[in-house]
């Protein structure tokens, strides 16, 4: 079996278990729906606008940021494990990247890509 | 061992170690009641069962039997996945971790494979899905507030999570767990890493969403945050997922930063023993998440984001480079 079998049967137990207590509610729970019940939750008043308002755009610069970043840190694997064989080789191509990066990382810190307001 | 088929073997495994991790979560759940009870001076969950030894049976009876509330204006399909989603990647993880090893080597887990701990990133960078979407779908303002806001927290952390965890990479030369743990075999990696643990310490508490960084569901701004339309059993699966990704994470640093199943200086240990250390060892992170949440304040989320990304981000790259610098001139030592 390859090494993914184990964790292919091992996922499909979680899923089965997962889809029973995702199941179980609909059998065993109580229902008595009311109007009142199935109000979105606003502190007791009744909500006086739906949701699809607008929400600050700092959320969207911070998840385009975790992109650039992210991939980086995931190019950073594949070289950490050859770096024993790698040696000096590897520093000196790795310091290029992470120079690249930090012009970069340095630009959004000074535009104030990191500070919340 | 031939006449057991191995896909039967393995699926008693992974039963097993389901039921184990379920368990777990059954009790830790009780144990921070408990342990916050005694820190704060009253006894806690005390009258299901001698010292409140059945109270997790108890709450799951009654989350059972609790009528599920979908609202309105939610999204009924989406609202019904999210918490599916949360707990099979919150259980996911638990098919790589080992919790032990045989003397020839055999790792005691469900599977072993050579991408570990990026299958493991990979599962809790899912998990992060069942969160936003349930406070998108709740079709509420809390829980929208509340999820955008964990999204980007966990989004930010997990960036210098996975930056602070390479050093370790460096050191053992593979990805594979079974691999760093026998790296550590004479020196475990939280003496050569010991920023790289402080950063992922800080960084595991931030993604699992707990006290001090609990912002996700800081109850006096944002009411539950993302989970606040959610009753019964659907709020119980976040409540396992939540405490399933305490777990991996307290295993996760235990296998690389504490030398896994290893007993301290250089101590033989494996079978029953490397799993009393392995035990032993992340049910001491669990209780530091314990203690912290009963010590510390609420972060404020501007402070949160920006020590994410101007402190913990350049720290934990440096942290790499010093690393990779010190295996490139002197390889023998490391």
């Amino acid at each position: 079996m390859s090494p993914y079998g184990p964790v292919a049967i091992y996922l499909a137990v979680a899923f089965l278990a997962s889809l029973g207590f995702c199941l179980l509610p609909g059998v065993l729970a109580r229902k008595k729906p009311n109007a009142v019940k199935s109000e979105a939750y606003e502190c007791g008043v009744e909500p006086t606008s739906d949701v699809s308002g607008r929400f600050p755009v700092r959320f969207y610069l911070i998840a385009m940021l975790f992109v650039i970043f992210d991939v980086e840190a995931a190019s950073f694997y594949p070289w950490a494990v050859q770096m024993h064989q790698l040696r000096l080789f590897g520093l000196a191509e790795m310091l290029m990247f992470v120079i690249v990066l930090a012009v970069g990382y340095a630009y959004v810190w000074k535009r104030g890509g990191f500070q919340w307001r | 061992m031939s006449a057991v088929p191995i896909w039967l073997i393995v699926l008693v495994k992974a039963v097993i170690v389901l039921f184990v991790v379920i368990t777990t979560f059954a009790y830790s759940m009780l144990a921070e009641r408990k342990v916050m009870g005694w820190m704060q001076l009253r006894p806690g969950p005390n009258r299901v069962g001698p010292w409140g030894l059945l109270q997790p049976a108890a709450d799951a009876v009654k989350m059972l039997f609790k009528e599920d509330l979908t609202p309105d204006t939610a999204d009924p399909l989406i609202y019904r996945v999210a918490p599916f989603i949360s707990l099979i990647t919150a259980m996911g993880t638990f098919a790589i971790i080992p919790f032990s090893a045989n003397a020839d080597g055999t790792l005691w887990s469900v599977g072993n494979v050579n991408a570990g701990i990026l299958l493991v990133f990979c599962m809790t960078s899912i998990g992060i899905y069942g969160i936003s979407l349930a406070g998108w779908a709740s079709g509420s303002k809390f829980p929208l507030l509340g999820s955008v806001r964990s999204t980007a927290q966990m989004i930010s952390y997990e960036l210098a999570m996975s930056m602070s965890v390479i050093g370790v990479l460096i050191l053992a030369g593979s990805t594979a767990l079974g691999d760093i743990v026998g790296a550590q075999y004479r020196v475990w990696f939280i003496v050569p890493q010991i920023v790289g643990f402080v950063i992922y310490l800080i960084t595991a508490i931030a993604e699992t969403n707990r006290a001090p960084f609990d912002l996700v569901e800081a109850e006096t701004e944002l009411v539950g945050g993302f989970h606040t339309e959610y009753s019964g059993l659907r709020f119980g699966l976040f409540f396992i997922a939540e405490y399933l990704n305490m777990i991996t994470v307290s295993c996760l640093a235990t296998l690389l930063f504490l030398g896994g199943w290893n007993g301290p200086f250089g101590m033989p240990s494996f079978g029953l023993l490397g799993l009393l250390w392995f035990v032993l060892k992340a049910g001491f992170f669990l209780f530091f998440y314990i203690w912290l949440r009963s010590t510390l304040p609420r972060f404020r989320y501007d402070r949160l984001m920006a020590f994410g990304w101007k402190v913990l981000l350049p720290v934990a790259t440096l942290n790499l480079i010093l690393t990779a610098v010190a295996v490139a001139l002197w390889p023998s030592h490391a």
